[in-house]
């Protein structure tokens, strides 16, 4: 697109996407490091990672201002306005994803090293892998501007779900082999949880560079596989009379 | 239950697609107008439909004729020499630029308030008054009422009501402004053309006239023209793009703040425009 006629506001916009692209490296950063410390059960590295969140927060607030500042001063209109709301958005997913890698940090030091476990983490790196292709597509997508990467982010998070789904399904049953596993299972559960929960954010994101692109909407229903909440451990349902 | 992985190939369906135009009831058509000062020709084809009870945006840089398109609407072109519009400007479907269209009548159904407010170099009540003695004959008492209600109207009254017998002159800009508004719903008109009418005020005054616009819309058909985008994305229901003599985009004002389809429609709002 041509340059503005007044060029600090092409700088402000320019500053922006800039911060944007620093808040998704870091935030992929810290993804990769909290599945390696949960692989590893590296309780140095997931400390680390937890003190390193405050990085990410601190650039979210640093583009909150930048936005509210460049909205009052340049009064942006049509795709400079897109462009200026679509930041504010995508900072905010890019904060929560590193909130959720923190959580998956902090449950490192109360997991220990339980063999038939270990298989799970497979799979949860598996799907970690999966987010993490979609985090770096979707902010690829978003300094391109390239609408065909973002859907495909769009459409793929079905893939992550299904990951999702068959990992809670065998932790379920590790749980009904054992109780003794329920706590170790609960958290690695909140941790895949996590894991899901960062590729809706990526897909958030991805809706958000579709719409600073193309000033349309992509529709609410996004095809999704997570059936985790229809998921239920077999039951007895006819109890012995006494 | 089953877990396969399913991907869904169809192609995305898109919402939130440009509104349809269709402001209602069509208070002024226009159809291939064609504006020429002398040999220059200043208004190329221009077809667009005004709504009733709308406002209606002109925007667009210095000399893309659209204040020559304002004055196209109550023929006040026609006080100049050389000055001519072709095609069809219709008025409830008739055809003002007709050659037996009533010029008087025209412009008291079509008022209009200028860049720079002019209120004539009397008192304010007779600024008010004058105007309404032309198209009725009322009582004294009868006047004063037409006088304070229009007054009223403008949102001025309050601050003029204990010195009507003062200049209009003597009164601030934003103050004259809404005097001249006044002047002009007296007589009672179908439409309002507001030239610029804010770009001598301060920002105060200029939200006074912009709650006014807003209050007016209920009974008037109003087109305005304005340097000043933010106004016009604020108290417009449509807005039209000119450049060159030329309509480049009408749409919704919604539509062409946030996601307008011409590249220089988009250039010009965005501050590109070269």
């Amino acid at each position: 697109m041509t340059e503005h006629t007044i060029r600090a506001f092409d700088a402000d916009l320019q500053a922006l996407a800039r911060m944007i692209s620093e808040m998704g490296g870091l935030a992929e950063k810290q993804v990769i490091d909290a599945i390696r410390s949960l692989d590893r059960l590296d309780v140095a590295m997931a400390r680390r990672i937890i003190a390193d969140d405050a990085k990410i927060n601190g650039i979210q607030h640093e583009i909150e201002e930048k936005v509210i500042l460049t909205i009052a001063r340049r009064q942006p209109m049509a795709a400079d306005l897109r462009e200026i709301v679509a930041a504010l958005r995508i900072s905010n997913d890019l904060e929560r994803i590193g909130d959720l890698a923190k959580n998956i940090a902090k449950r490192v030091s109360v997991l220990d090293n339980d063999i038939q476990l270990r298989q799970v983490m497979r799979g949860v790196e598996h799907m970690a892998d999966l987010a993490l292709v979609a985090l770096k597509n979707v902010l690829d997508s978003y300094i391109r501007r390239d609408v065909e990467k973002a859907v495909a982010v769009w459409r793929g998070d079905e893939e992550i779900d299904a990951v999702n789904n068959s990992l809670l399904r065998e932790l379920l049953t590790y749980m009904i082999e054992d109780p003794r596993n329920i706590g170790i299972c609960i958290h690695l559960m909140f941790c895949i949880k996590n894991i899901e929960r960062m590729g809706d954010h990526a897909t958030n994101i991805a809706e958000n560079v579709y719409h600073m692109v193309e000033g349309k909407m992509l529709p609410d229903d996004r095809p999704k596989g997570d059936l985790t909440s229809l998921i239920s451990a077999p039951i007895e349902t006819k109890r012995k009379s006494p | 239950m089953t877990f396969a992985i399913t991907r869904m190939m169809a192609p995305v369906p898109v919402v939130g697609n440009p509104l349809p135009i269709g402001g209602g009831a069509e208070k002024i058509t226009i159809r291939k107008l064609n504006f020429y000062y002398g040999d220059h020709c200043a208004l190329k084809d221009i077809n667009v439909s005004l709504y009733a009870k709308k406002v209606m945006a002109f925007i667009g840089p210095s000399g893309c004729g659209k204040s020559t398109f304002l004055r196209v609407l109550n023929r006040i072109y026609d006080l100049y020499p050389n000055q001519r519009a072709e095609g069809e400007v219709l008025l409830d479907g008739k055809n003002i630029l007709a050659a037996d269209q009533d010029l008087n009548l025209l412009r008291a159904r079509v008022g209009m308030v200028f860049q720079k407010p002019t209120p004539f170099p009397m008192t304010i009540y007779e600024n008010i008054a004058f105007g309404v003695r032309l198209y009725e004959r009322l009582s004294k008492s009868e006047l004063d009422g037409q006088v304070e209600q229009a007054l009223r109207r403008a949102a001025i009254w309050e601050e003029v009501k204990d010195k009507l017998n003062a200049n209009g002159l003597s009164l601030s800009g934003g103050q004259q402004q809404r005097l001249c508004i006044a002047r002009t719903i007296a007589v009672k008109p179908e439409v309002i053309l507001l030239d610029e009418p804010c770009s001598a005020l301060d920002p105060i005054a200029t939200a006074k006239i912009e709650e006014l616009i807003d209050e007016l819309k209920n009974d008037y058909t109003i087109v305005i023209v304005t340097h000043n985008m933010q106004q016009a994305a604020r108290v417009s229901d449509f807005t039209a793009f000119m450049y060159l003599g030329e309509m480049i985009e009408f749409n919704t004002t919604t539509f062409i703040f946030t996601n307008p389809e011409n590249r220089r429609t988009q250039d010009y709002i965005t501050g590109r425009f070269g």
